[in-house]
């Protein structure tokens, strides 16, 4: 036999040539069709009339409608700010990515382009204002990501220090929020931020909805994310912390210079692979009718011009979920063999 | 900074060493500025607490909890209780509570199964299959679940009429719903009843104390659930296409189907992976040694790999499960009326926003607390055993 290396393990024994077939079996029966709706029988350009009276997807849906789920109903004439905004925050993810620049730079960075992100959407000086209600699709989806990451870290790190502390008042209360914020489910954290946050800010303060389901969202993801840190921390030994002690550090520069370093290092890709799942939740958005690039895609169906075009819709708005979450764990998985090699 | 203490135990404290001594013990170092933080705190809360308070008066809204006996004036499409709009609010609630716990019970069953079969077959050395699986787990790991969500129910609702809906042998595809055969008995209560029995019958039998005389139990249950069903005349429904409607079997919404599914494929995914892991785990040199000691492959699955294993997998399939649970109110989202989608129609309807949070809050704790401690209980029987623990 003169199969290629790889292959050649899947007709070794007849178990093995039976389990080859069978798979082979399955992707004949489904290959096909997918390859016909997908490309052969697929339409390019036309409009609704064409695509319905062909047998394959209707690619010239996108065309005409990627513009919507990527941005929603953005003045087409701005479209460029919430553009901008989407490769600032991309470019942001990819510079964090970069072990060489871990560090104060980032942390200058993240606070700038954050807010300089909400602000080109906002719009204001020269730039026309746009109304929190019009924004929508993928600037959206990074923005309330980034933004939540951005404040659930540092109080992420907090929480988990006072739940790994002496102090027994600090620690019961970061017990209690850790584990009744993970118990319960996002949709009921969402509601929370939809139905009462509202009532509970001082009369004449309106909060939009954006910002009252980030503020949630970053209160939520704390959770998560302070039990991270916390395995970190865990792994620091106590010898570590007396040491410094010893030399005169006190509890906050000991904090800062040896424990946090070694904690975080050590969890670096656990908080990574977190961040991939916030990324697929702020999906949930779409649940209180944030229009998030979720809920554009869906609402791009119901367009009475290209109506029910559901399959395209959802391909095109998986494809991009897909891009940057599988980007993210195949990174995690690079960070973590680096970090074992040192 | 903790108060010294002198070697008879007896610190130099204002009080006699006892309950207090013991409570600024726990207390711990800084104990002023904890309590600052806390007060800090807890003024913040009340101080929403009161704008919260004066919004509901001006709203006209009275705080507590008897709106749950007023009628409920909406409909709930699907209900394994009965319910009928003027019934009181809290039968909506349970109604909703049954109707999650179904899909979370029903998704943590299958997306077990599911998982299991793929990570098994992740681990095989055939290329094809493995290449398979891989692809499975990364689309259906990087893609959000609402996504999923939406997609099924797109495809449930955009399934033929039932004079086209595909299937046979007793199972139907239609946009009128999922049609599987059932079990019937003429008694209604006898088959919840059957089913628990066999569940405790099962778990006597898998006790190890019992285990041990009775290589007989396990076909007494098969042959007393068997006498129990035909006592009762029990027999199986087979849906079957009637003029323009499928009669007949359990006929499962498009929505609860959906749903089903979607939660069913994403759990599946990350069971894979954990399956995969805990096998991994096991060393090989492990099962090396089993072989050599002259254990067939079954034995060296049953005493060797999967003991070890499942001190890996239980832990991490618990927060599965969990988390499974608490992604089963993505439902709202598909109108499935699910204890969340109850709980909004009725913050929507009598305006007791903080009353329904408030109770889907606890409901999600309570079910999270209980399948922790059931979990945990079944993990102290697979995990490692010290000395003291014998």
């Amino acid at each position: 036999m003169t199969l290629p290396a790889p292959l050649r393990g899947a007709f070794a024994g007849p178990v093995n040539i039976a389990l080859s077939l069978a798979v082979l079996g399955a992707l004949a029966l489904v290959l096909p069709p997918l390859f016909g709706w997908a490309v052969a029988h697929a339409v390019w350009q036309g409009d609704m009339a064409t695509c319905r009276a062909a047998a394959g997807a209707c690619w010239a849906f996108l065309q005409a409608k990627a513009r919507f789920i990527l941005f929603a109903f953005y003045p087409a004439d701005q479209i460029w700010r919430p553009a901008l905004v989407v490769v600032a925050l991309l470019a942001l993810m990819v510079l964090s990515a970069l072990p060489r620049l871990w560090g104060a730079v980032l942390l200058t960075v993240w606070p700038v382009v954050l807010m300089s992100s909400w602000g080109l959407m906002a719009g204001g000086g020269p730039l026309p204002r746009v109304s929190v209600n019009d924004w929508g699709g993928l600037p959206v989806t990074l923005l309330v990501w980034t933004t939540c990451m951005a404040f659930a870290m540092p109080a992420a790190v907090l929480l988990a220090l006072a739940r790994q502390s002496r102090m027994g008042g600090l620690r019961s209360l970061s017990v209690a929020y850790i584990e009744v914020m993970r118990a319960t489910p996002m949709v009921a954290i969402l509601y929370f931020a939809m139905l009462i946050l509202p009532m509970a800010l001082p009369g004449g303060v309106v909060l939009d909805k954006i910002l009252r389901a980030t503020i949630m969202t970053a209160l939520f993801f704390t959770a998560y994310l302070a039990e991270v840190v916390r395995g970190g921390l865990q792994t620091i030994p106590a010898g570590q912390a007396e040491a410094a002690s010893a030399l005169g550090l006190g509890y906050w520069r000991t904090v800062q210079l040896i424990v946090l370093p070694q904690a975080l290092n050590k969890v670096i890709p656990g908080l990574v692979n977190l961040a991939i799942g916030f990324l697929l939740a702020t999906s949930l958005l779409a649940v209180i009718g944030v229009f998030d690039l979720l809920n554009a895609a869906k609402a791009s169906t119901t367009d009475p011009l290209w109506m029910g075009f559901y399959d395209e819709a959802y391909v095109f708005a998986a494809l991009i979920y897909f891009l940057l979450c599988f980007g993210g764990s195949r990174y995690s998985l690079w960070l973590e063999r680096r970090l074992r090699r040192n | 900074m903790t108060l010294p203490v002198t070697s008879d135990g007896q610190g130099p404290h204002l009080f006699p060493r006892g309950r207090f001594a013991a409570l600024v013990e726990w207390w711990g170092p800084r104990p002023w500025s904890q309590l600052a933080v806390i007060l800090v705190i807890a003024a913040l809360l009340l101080w929403f607490g009161l704008n919260l308070a004066a919004a509901l008066q001006r709203a006209g809204i009275t705080p507590g909890f008897s709106f749950l006996f007023r009628s409920a004036n909406f409909q709930i499409g699907e209900s394994t209780l009965a319910f009928q709009a003027g019934d009181t609010y809290l039968r909506a609630i349970v109604v909703g509570i049954v109707n999650t716990l179904k899909v979370a019970l029903a998704g943590c069953v299958l997306a077990t199964l599911l998982g299991v079969a793929i990570g098994v077959g992740g681990l095989s050395a055939n290329p094809l299959l493995g290449g398979l699986v891989r692809v499975y787990i990364e689309v259906v790991r990087n893609t959000p679940l609402l996504l999923q969500l939406f997609f099924w129910i797109a495809v449930a609702r955009n399934l033929p009429g039932p004079r086209q809906a595909p299937g046979g042998m007793g199972f139907y595809l239609s946009n009128r719903g999922i049609f599987v055969p059932a079990l019937t008995s003429p008694v209604g209560w006898l088959m919840p009843l059957a089913a628990i029995a066999g569940l405790v019958l099962l778990a006597a039998v898998a006790r190890p104390r019992l285990r041990r005389g009775g290589g007989l139990l396990w076909p007494g249950v098969v042959a007393l659930s068997a006498l129990i069903l035909a006592i009762a005349g029990a027999g199986v429904d087979v849906p079957q296409l009637q003029g323009f409607n499928i009669r007949g079997g359990l006929s499962l919404s498009p929505e609860f189907a959906a749903l089903l599914t979607a939660l069913t494929v994403k759990f599946s995914a990350s069971i894979a992976e954990i399956v995969r892991a805990g096998i991994l785990s096991v060393a090989p040199g492990q099962r090396e040694a089993a072989r050599a000691l002259g254990l067939n492959d079954w034995q060296i699955l049953r005493l060797v790999v999967l003991p070890q294993a499942l001190r890996v997998i239980v832990p991490l399939i618990t927060s599965s499960f969990l988390d499974l649970a608490k992604d089963s109110s993505l439902a709202v989202a598909i109108g499935y009326p699910d204890l969340v989608g109850i709980l909004n129609t009725t913050a929507n309807t009598t305006g007791q926003a903080i009353e329904a949070v408030f109770i889907m809050a606890i409901s999600f704790l309570v079910l999270n607390l209980s399948v922790a401690a059931l979990m945990n209980r079944y993990n102290q029987r697979v995990a490692l055993r010290g000395e003291a623990g014998r």
